[in-house]
C-alpha cells in the first residue's frame, strides 16, 4: 500500500495488534503457576501431568503468536 | 514493504531471511526483490529444497548410520537414537492407546522432521523452513485429512457422534454441535499457524536485536541478548516439535477411539 496515511496506519496497527501478547503472558503464567502449585501439593503426580501442562502451554502462547503474526504481517507483509 | 528497497533509517530487514530464492543463481543486486527471488518455477531448485533435503539426510544419518552396529551397549548416537524412538513411542501409546500403536511410524516421523527442521533453522546463515505456512500447513492438512478418513473409515457414519454431546442438556445441543464442527475445522489452521508463526517470530526477534549491533556503543549488551534469544529459540523449536506432534496424537485418539465412546 502507499501513500503516508497507509504508513502511518500500518506503524498504528502493528503496535495495536502487540497488545493481545499481553493476554498470551497472562495465560501461560495463569497455567505454570496453577501447575506449581500442583506440584508442590503433591509432587510425585507432577511428572505425569507434564504433557498436560506442555499442551496447555502451547494452546495459550498459540493465540497470542497470532496477534504477534499480525503486527508483523502488517508491518513487513502489507 | 520494508525490504531493502527503502531506506528506512535503521537498516533492519528482518523479513529478508523468510525470502525464498533459487539456490543456484548469483544476484547481488542490492534489493532482494532481483532475479533470484522472481519467477520461481516447481522444478527450480531453492533454499527450501536443499534445507528439506538436508534435514532428511540428517535424520536418516542419526536413525541408520547411528544404530548400524547394533551394540547391546550403544554408542552415543544408537543410543540418542533409541532415545528419541522410545520417547516417541511412550508419548503415542499414552495418548492414543493401544490401539493407537499401528500410527506410530507415522508420528515418528513428523516428530523427528519438525524436530530437525526446528533446529536445522537455528544454525547461522541457514533457513528455517518450518517457518513457512507452506511447509507446515502441508503437514497439518496430512494429519487432518488423514484423521478425518481414519475416523471415517473405522467408525462408519457414527464418526459425525463426535459432534453430538451427549452429557450436554437436549436443548443446546445443536448449538454445541455447530461450534464443534466450527473449531474441527479450525483444527488444521491452528496447527499449522502455531509452528510457522512461533519460528518465523523467533528468527525476526533474533534479527532485529542482532541488527542493533550495527550501534557500536551497544554490541556487549547485544551479543547478550541473542545468546538469551537463541537459547529461548533453541527450548522453543524443541517444545514446537514435541506440540505439534501431542496434539497430532490426541487428534488420532479422537478418530481411533470413538468406536469406543
Amino acid at each position: 500500500m502507499e501513500g503516508d496515511i497507509a504508513e502511518m496506519g500500518k506503524f498504528i496497527g502493528a503496535g495495536l495488534a502487540t497488545i493481545g501478547l499481553g493476554g498470551a503472558g497472562i495465560g501461560v503464567g495463569h497455567i505454570a503457576g496453577n501447575f506449581l502449585a500442583g506440584a508442590l501439593r503433591n509432587p510425585s503426580a507432577a511428572p505425569s501431568q507434564l504433557p498436560n501442562f506442555f499442551v496447555g502451554i502451547a494452546f495459550a502462547e498459540a493465540l497470542g503468536i497470532f496477534s504477534f503474526l499480525i503486527a508483523l504481517l502488517l508491518m513487513f507483509a502489507v | 514493504m520494508a525490504t531493502e528497497t527503502e531506506s528506512v533509517g535503521f537498516a533492519i530487514y528482518p523479513m529478508d531471511q523468510f525470502l525464498v530464492t533459487k539456490w543456484f543463481c548469483n544476484d547481488d543486486a542490492a534489493s532482494p526483490i532481483n532475479e533470484c527471488t522472481s519467477n520461481i518455477h516447481w522444478y527450480d531448485i531453492t533454499n527450501v529444497t536443499v534445507w528439506l533435503a538436508l534435514t532428511v539426510l540428517a535424520i536418516a544419518a542419526l536413525l541408520m548410520l547411528g544404530t548400524r552396529r547394533r551394540a547391546i551397549v550403544p554408542s552415543r548416537s544408537q543410543s540418542v537414537a533409541e532415545l528419541l524412538y522410545g520417547f516417541v513411542y511412550n508419548m503415542v501409546e499414552e495418548v492414543t492407546g493401544h490401539e493407537g500403536v499401528k500410527y506410530f511410524p507415522y508420528i515418528m516421523t513428523l516428530f523427528l522432521f519438525i524436530l530437525f527442521a526446528n533446529l536445522l533453522g537455528l544454525l547461522p546463515m541457514s533457513f528455517a523452513t518450518t517457518s513457512h505456512v507452506a511447509v507446515t500447513a502441508t503437514l497439518a492438512l496430512m494429519v487432518f485429512f488423514g484423521v478425518t478418513i481414519l475416523g471415517f473409515v473405522r467408525n462408519g457414519i457414527g464418526f459425525l457422534g463426535m459432534f453430538w454431546v451427549t452429557s450436554a442438556p437436549l436443548a443446546i445441543r445443536p448449538i454445541l454441535a455447530i461450534i464443534e464442527v466450527i473449531s474441527y475445522f479450525v483444527r488444521p489452521l491452528s496447527h499449522s499457524i502455531r509452528l510457522a508463526g512461533n519460528l518465523m517470530a523467533g528468527h525476526a526477534v533474533i534479527k532485529v536485536i542482532a541488527g542493533f549491533a550495527t550501534l557500536a556503543v551497544a554490541s556487549p549488551v547485544v551479543i547478550g541478548a541473542v545468546a538469551a534469544i537463541y537459547g529461548l529459540e533453541l527450548l522453543v523449536a524443541v517444545v514446537q516439535a514435541y506440540v505439534f506432534t501431542i496434539l497430532t496424537c490426541v487428534y488420532l485418539r479422537d478418530a481411533v477411539g470413538s468406536a469406543h465412546h
